[in-house]
């Protein structure tokens, strides 16, 4: 009998169940959100993310993010990913700015600017999805992690994302909610930012944006 | 109790500073939960924790569905699942993978389960080197020392420990300011990430309906070690399967307020399978490593198999009062304090440390705070008939003796009048030598009362 067979033959048998045995439904699925309005939902995001130790900006339109962007980077070397709004925001021709994707260049680099495909108010979360636009690097070795985002795409919580978004998997092969700085606590219980992943986090959210067709998303 | 656990614990509370570090770092993670539980700040807590209670029950119960379920999609999105009956199954299976692929270097995030199997010490053996990236487990790899605390593994290391063991281990400057050493860290670890050729996770949730696994973590190693490498290697008991994706609603809301009092933890990290056509990075191959090493043995006993619901949050270690004062270290097996004192019996089997599930008050702490409502109290309760009634636990004749002579007396008032008086008088006069000298080597005996609460009584009626 090979460790499958094996396991799964232990299993039926400390359950008492026979192979072909029915399953009942599971309990329901509890998801728990009320949606606030747009405007109160970015005030929301912008609350719980600073109190993490991140920076938020609520501009108007994408010359506004743009410009944003350009003094936050104070002339750092930053990696921009393809995504159609930081182009809309002019951001891909910045003078210190790249779109080359590769590791060295993510490794290289002192910032990255992406979008997110969406954000959660209530944690101050961005919801990124490798893929054709942004790597699973770039927002994760350069120091610094600036995302645009319409204000559109800010969802109340966790709950109302897995309700929007019923299979991630489907979007791609990694999903990742980031939530505030990369940090640790492993040293006396000192919080420090940046271990692993950036310790400064910038969003940027754009009231307007014309630009920006919405992610398609793939139900199952 | 057994000798070294004996020394283990009377060095714990002998050391002020490590009581100190104990005491500290479990009561800050206990008021971030208590803070981010409350009822203003979360109402519907008690609802979620009984709704995930549930969904574990329900999981467990069919379990055998849901890991085919899992297989299935794994291998839908290009993975592979390895089956792994013990240890030694999985660990032959990585080092065999890490020759065929001719790689000597493994980056590895925090996992508990590769803990329980040695992986680590195994793979040195064969000449592979495993680097834990987690600050805090990095910590301990380089000191040679094992998880103090599921959390918080290094909670017991001063910050001069480190930067000592920095200097010695990895040539690096005195510097003594978490931020500073923390850099170090990170710069010694970047280099590993862009160079190991496998990096290994656990998992905290395996999502039946999508393959996917869930990784939850503060850092960005885990992110790093599923994505840097060119193989991803995900290691997991086959108990952490959960049915459907939108579950998750329930579990991340529970995990991180539990254990570090964060709604969310920094990073959650949804995988499923290896790069796909067209994306820019990612894994060329994944795989899930399934591992039973003793699940099933607990998964037959349909009163302690909560046991297996258990998302290691640490919430049971920061409430518990024997932990907190006797430490990670006092314990026999990977898994500490309540958590601990349930599984270890259970897996290692009674005869191995009989000892272990009566060193607890039964106060019931942990059961308050575990997020998924695990009963530790009733399955320590079932564990101590099973030893007693198995004969394990020696010894026990005196004590036996001692208490039912207690519960004769006590239905006896008249004559526990006359004879309470005495024995309070020579209660501290005692020898403690004998089976008195075991029974109190643990306990403090409490001064008794020289007039009884009934004498008392009737002076106050007169
Ligand atoms: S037993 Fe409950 S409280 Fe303890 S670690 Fe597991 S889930 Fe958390």
């Amino acid at each position: 009998m090979n460790s499958r067979e094996f396991i799964l033959s232990r299993v039926r048998a400390a359950l008492g169940r026979g192979a072909a045995d029915p399953v009942p439904e599971p309990p329901p699925v509890l998801l728990r959100f009320a949606s606030s309005p747009p405007p109160d939902r970015a005030e929301k995001f912008r609350s719980a993310l600073e109190a993490l130790g991140g920076k938020v900006a609520i501009v108007n339109t994408p010359g506004e993010a743009g410009a944003y962007v350009e003094s936050a980077l104070a002339g750092r070397r930053a990696i921009a990913s393809q995504a159609p709004i930081l182009e809309a925001c002019g951001i891909d021709s910045l003078p210190s700015v790249t779109t080359e994707h590769s590791r060295q260049a993510c490794a290289a680099a002192d910032a990255s600017i992406t979008s997110a495909e969406y954000a959660l108010a209530e944690t101050g979360t961005l919801v990124v999805s490798a893929g054709l636009r942004d790597s699973r690097m770039v927002s994760l070795l350069p120091p610094c992690h600036i995302a645009v985002i319409e204000r559109s795409k800010i969802l109340e919580n966790l709950d109302e994302f897995l309700d929007v978004c019923r299979q991630p998997a489907a979007q791609s092969s990694a999903v990742v909610l980031i939530t505030g700085p990369s940090r640790t606590a492993d040293i006396e219980m000192r919080l420090v930012r940046g271990v692993h992943g950036p310790g400064e986090i910038h969003v940027v959210i754009v009231n307007n944006v014309t630009a920006a067709p919405s992610y398609a998303s793939e139900e199952t | 109790m057994a000798e070294p656990y004996q020394h283990k614990i009377a060095n714990a509370l002998g050391d002020p500073k490590l009581q100190l570090a104990i005491y500290s770092a479990t009561g800050r993670l206990a008021d971030g939960r208590r803070r981010t539980v409350s009822t203003e700040a979360f109402p519907d807590y008690q609802e979620l924790r009984q709704h995930a209670h549930e969904i574990k029950k329900h999981t467990l119960n069919h379990l055998d569905f849901y890991l085919q379920e899992l297989e299935r999609n794994v291998e839908a999105r290009g993975g592979r699942v390895i089956w792994a009956r013990d240890g030694q199954e999985a660990r032959a299976f990585i080092r065999n993978l890490a020759r065929e692929r001719a790689t000597n270097l493994i980056v590895k995030s925090k996992s508990m389960t590769t803990e329980e199997i040695h992986l680590n010490e195994h793979l040195a053996q064969d000449g592979i080197e495993a680097v834990e990236t987690d600050l805090g487990e990095y910590i301990l790899q380089l000191a040679g020392e094992k998880p103090f605390h599921i959390i918080a593994p290094a909670l017991h290391k001063t910050r001069e420990d480190i930067a000592h063991l920095f200097e010695r281990r990895l040539h690096a400057a005195h510097e003594t300011t978490p931020e500073r050493l923390t850099a170090i860290a990170r710069a010694a670890l970047r280099e590993k990430f862009l160079e190991a050729g496998i990096g290994i996770t656990g998992a905290n949730f395996l999502v039946a309906d999508s393959g996917m696994v869930v990784l939850v973590e503060n850092e960005g190693n885990a992110r790093l070690s599923c994505s840097a490498p060119r193989i991803h290697v995900a290691v997991s008991g086959i108990e952490k399967v959960i049915p459907r994706a939108q579950d998750l609603g329930v579990f991340l809301n529970l995990l991180g307020r539990s254990a570090t009092g964060q709604p969310l933890s920094v990073y959650t990290s949804f995988l499923s399978g290896p790069r796909r056509e067209g994306e820019l990075d990612g894994p060329e191959e994944f795989y899930l490593v399934l591992l039973d090493n003793g699940r099933t043995k607990v998964l037959a006993d349909a009163e302690k198999r909560q046991s297996l619901y258990c998302i290691r949050c640490g919430a049971c270690l920061n409430n518990c009062p024997v932990y907190r004062k006797i430490g990670g270290y006092s314990y026999p097996w990977v898994y500490s304090g309540p958590i601990g004192k349930i599984l270890t019996p259970q897996f290692m089997g009674v005869h191995q440390d009989p000892w272990l599930p009566f060193a607890s008050s039964l106060c019931g702490a942990c059961a308050e705070v575990c997020p998924v409502k695990i009963e530790i109290p009733k399955i320590l309760l079932a564990l101590r008939a099973e030893i007693t009634e198995a004969g394990i636990q020696k010894g026990g004749m005196v004590e036996k003796l001692a208490f039912r002579m207690w519960a004769w007396l006590m239905r006896h008032p008249r004559i526990y009048e006359r004879v309470a008086p005495v024995a309070a008088a020579a209660a501290s006069r005692l020898p403690r030598a004998g089976p008195l000298k075991a029974w109190l080597s643990q306990r403090d005996l409490p001064p008794l009362a020289r007039r009884s609460f009934r004498q008392l009584w009737r002076e106050r009626r007169k």
